[in-house]
């Protein structure tokens, strides 16, 4: 184990399994073009619903690694979201996470209200967001979450896998 | 959500772009916006509906019509959804 501190983070009232993902419209990102989308427009079957820290930092790289080394994007529809601009995420979709479309929320009301805000020491007027993860069913219902309760901290792959394999089967 | 029957593809703060959204809302026809980037060589998804990369481009889906160049839009709109209009 490498030798670091980390951080607990407060408790948060975050979405959580049982709860209805709260519906919200903001710019989708693919690999082409964007465009506003509803989250209940777009999803139509399981779908992973990754919020990440902004565009660029390690933990947003390793997520989309993670998710391109699983093939997730095979089995069903994974959306990010960050509070990243359209700009950014194109950049991030030609490096990595291909069949992935990402949120684009840089006010982070949706961050908000899904309970992940995240205030960064040293950036003065930016909320982040934790690192959660969210599998919908097709009406939104979560039937798996997970949400960063240290700083810094990584969904596990293994379970999400697993969870994603209990849903699509 | 309807789909909007008119796709616009656009370019942020393209003053043709606008001029043809500003057509879009005075004939008060739905539409709905794709934003691409300013770089020609990131635009394959306007190629491939228009058959060029130039923006704006629009695509109806009532009536089959997928065009490029904000006059030619303009026109086109103004014939179709206008006063006297198909």
């Amino acid at each position: 184990m490498v030798d670091f501190d980390v951080v607990s983070l407060p408790e948060t009232d975050h979405v959580a399994e049982g709860d209805t993902a709260p519906d919200f419209t903001r710019p989708l990102v693919n690999g082409e073009y964007w465009e506003d989308r509803a989250l209940d427009d777009v999803v139509d079957g399981p779908t992973l619903l990754l919020f990440h820290p902004m565009d660029g930092t390690f933990q947003g790289t390793y997520l989309y690694n993670t998710v391109d080394d699983h093939g997730w994007s095979d089995d069903l529809d994974v959306l990010g979201l960050s509070v990243s601009t359209p700009y950014a995420h194109k950049r991030l979709l030609a490096e990595r996470g291909d069949g992935v479309r990402i949120f684009s929320d840089p006010g982070a009301g949706v961050v908000e209200e899904y309970g992940l805000a995240h205030d960064i020491d040293g950036m003065t007027g930016i909320t982040e967001s934790r690192p959660a993860v969210f599998l919908l069913d097709s009406d939104r219902t979560v039937e798996y979450a997970w949400v960063a309760s240290e700083h810094p901290e990584f969904p596990d792959a293994e379970a999400i896998g697993d969870a994603v394999a209990d849903l699509v089967d | 959500m309807s789909e909007p029957q008119i796709t616009l593809y656009r370019l942020q703060a393209c003053p043709f772009c606008e001029r043809v959204v500003r057509t879009l809302n005075e004939l008060d026809v739905e539409y709905r916006s794709r934003y691409v980037e300013p770089m020609h060589s990131e635009r394959n998804v306007v190629k491939r509906v228009s058959g060029a990369r130039s923006v704006p481009a629009i695509v109806d889906r009532e009536t089959g019509v997928t065009m490029s160049e904000s006059a030619n839009i303009v026109e086109y709109l103004k014939g179709t959804y206008g006063e006297g209009g198909a």
